[in-house]
């Protein structure tokens, strides 16, 4: 099952993620983002892959 | 002929309607062929944290080597295309052969404008890797730097010199630079930035004449001053590169003209994205060219999907959005906010390096936000933009993040 993750250290807060899909990133108080969920289904793949392509620091990857 | 689709231009724009193209589902071939002969990379940081050093460039890669492979991208780079033949189908390269496609993406973004002036001898501009590589060899050398253009890029020059400890010195003939974007009162304080960090600005004066060599450079303002450098950082915008179009019968007037689907004026199966291309925006009912990363990225994916699905085309209405990175502030700006009438401050009493600007149009709706430090306020006001709303309704949001007293 793939799965989303994020690279705290790398995410620079600039929510671009968050605009692509509210459903599976935020944005903590500290400015860092968070995946509201790691798994996701099949038909989302597309929205998923171009929410991780938005991250301007490459912070988010999809690991199968 | 299988149905080919071929991208003029591997940087951010380009590779994203590679990638789009692939993820949702495109099964024709995909070539992207790029003048450059490095392997695509990323813009943003080569003001930032590749010119100051904490990015190295196979960090700045935009698309990993095995994507390129498993997703069946035929990259082609050191080429140059040269024309276009719409009739044909086809763009030539400079070594030669032409390649038809069915679909074509010109993403071929800008340059940035040349000195005017005479000495070119530690002269620098900044767009490419390579620009960036002298550019950092040489801040590692010098002792002081002048920056000619007070916009993002050379704000952020300006930033990462000084963090190297050179004495920076920054011009722009406008008198508060970043007001042009962000409004006079922002604007203003864009400008005290600079002086809390000890970089001195000329503002509101030209640059009459550069002259001398590396080492020692003289820059000579119109108000009668003479700044002296030993480099000269030239950031004075970019120019469309559109040259290899002009005489394909294409609309180019300051970009490739294209309609709200991206498509190039007149046409079906040409498509502008990225910096280069200047479409009908549905929303501002307007032409605009937008010259920023995210943007180049939304408007990758509407071209995409449009290519796929001709029949169902998306038009392309984004919100706009840029970060920048100076000093110690994170800037973050979404909408509009160029063209605004009014603009409100909001400040986070426990931490003075953090604000939010919001700001409204005539009729008194919200148009725009700009954030410093401050990812959370951003995020909330941005979703906010794609519907009209009062003013007040983001200012509520921002007042709830505040710190409660
Ligand atoms: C130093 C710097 C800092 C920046 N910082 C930020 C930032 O903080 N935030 C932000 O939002 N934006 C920033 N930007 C802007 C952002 O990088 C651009 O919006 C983005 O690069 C646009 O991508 P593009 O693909 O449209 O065009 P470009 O990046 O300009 O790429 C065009 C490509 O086309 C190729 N090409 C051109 N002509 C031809 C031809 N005839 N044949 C073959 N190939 C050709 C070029 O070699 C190039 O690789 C910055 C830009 C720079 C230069
Ligand atoms: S887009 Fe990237 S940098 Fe921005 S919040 Fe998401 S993960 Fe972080």
């Amino acid at each position: 099952m793939p799965i989303i993750k994020a690279d705290l250290d790398l995410c620079q807060g600039y929510a671009n993620c968050v605009m692509e899909d509210a459903r599976f990133f935020d944005i903590s108080d500290d400015g860092v983002v968070v995946v509201l969920q790691e798994e996701f289904a099949k038909e989302d793949r597309t929205r998923v892959e171009a929410a991780v392509r938005s991250c301007p620091v490459s912070a988010l990857r999809i690991e199968e | 002929m299988d149905s080919r689709t071929v991208i003029v231009g591997g940087s951010v724009g380009g590779i994203r309607v590679a990638q789009a193209l692939r993820s949702q589902g495109y099964t024709g071939e995909v070539t992207v062929i790029d003048a450059e002969t490095y392997h695509p990379y990323d813009k943003p940081p080569l003001s930032k944290s590749f010119l100051d050093g904490t990015l190295s460039y196979d960090r700045l890669y935009l698309i990993s080597e095995e994507e390129v492979r498993d997703s069946a991208i035929d990259l082609r780079l050191g080429d140059r295309v040269v024309g276009l033949d719409i009739t044909g189908s086809s763009v030539i390269l400079e070594s030669g052969p032409a390649i038809t496609f069915e679909n074509l993406v010109v993403a071929t973004g800008l340059r940035a404008r040349p000195s005017p002036w005479e000495a070119t001898d530690g002269v620098h501009l900044l767009r490419t890797l390579d620009n960036a590589q002298l550019l950092k060899e040489d801040l590692l050398g010098a002792g002081s730097v002048v920056v000619v253009g007070g916009g993002f890029i050379g704000a952020e020059v300006a930033a990462t010199a000084r963090s190297f400890g050179l004495e920076v010195a920054i011009v722009d003939p406008l008198k508060i630079p970043i007001g042009r974007v962000l409004g006079d009162t922002v604007g203003e304080r864009f400008t005290g930035l600079h002086h809390s960090n000890g970089v001195s600005t000329h503002f509101g004066t030209g640059v009459e004449r550069i002259t001398g060599a590396k080492g020692n450079l003289s820059v000579e303002l119109s108000s009668g001053a003479v700044l002296l450098g030993d480099l000269v950082v030239v950031g004075i915008g970019a120019v469309p590169n559109t040259e290899w179009l002009v005489s394909s019968g294409l609309l180019i007037d300051n970009g490739l003209i294209c309609d709200e689907y991206c498509r190039a004026a007149g046409q079906s199966n040409i498509y502008g994205v990225g910096d280069v291309a200047r479409w009908y925006h549905p929303g501002y009912q307007a032409l605009v060219r937008v010259e920023h990363w995210t943007n180049a990225v939304e408007q990758a994916a509407c071209v995409a999907h449009n290519i796929i699905n001709p029949k169902e085309s998306d038009s392309y209405s984004p919100v706009s959005y840029v970060w920048s990175d100076q000093y110690d502030w994170k800037i973050q700006i979404a909408g509009e906010t160029a063209a605004a009438s009014d603009c409100v401050l909001v400040e986070d009493p426990s931490n003075h390096a953090r604000f939010a600007a919001v700001y409204s149009n005539r009729s008194g709706s919200y148009c725009g936000v700009a954030t410093v430090n401050w990812p959370r306020a951003m995020i909330q006001c941005r979703r906010l933009l794609d519907k009209e709303s009062d003013i007040s309704i983001p200012l509520n949001l921002i007042t709830a993040l505040l710190p409660s007293v």
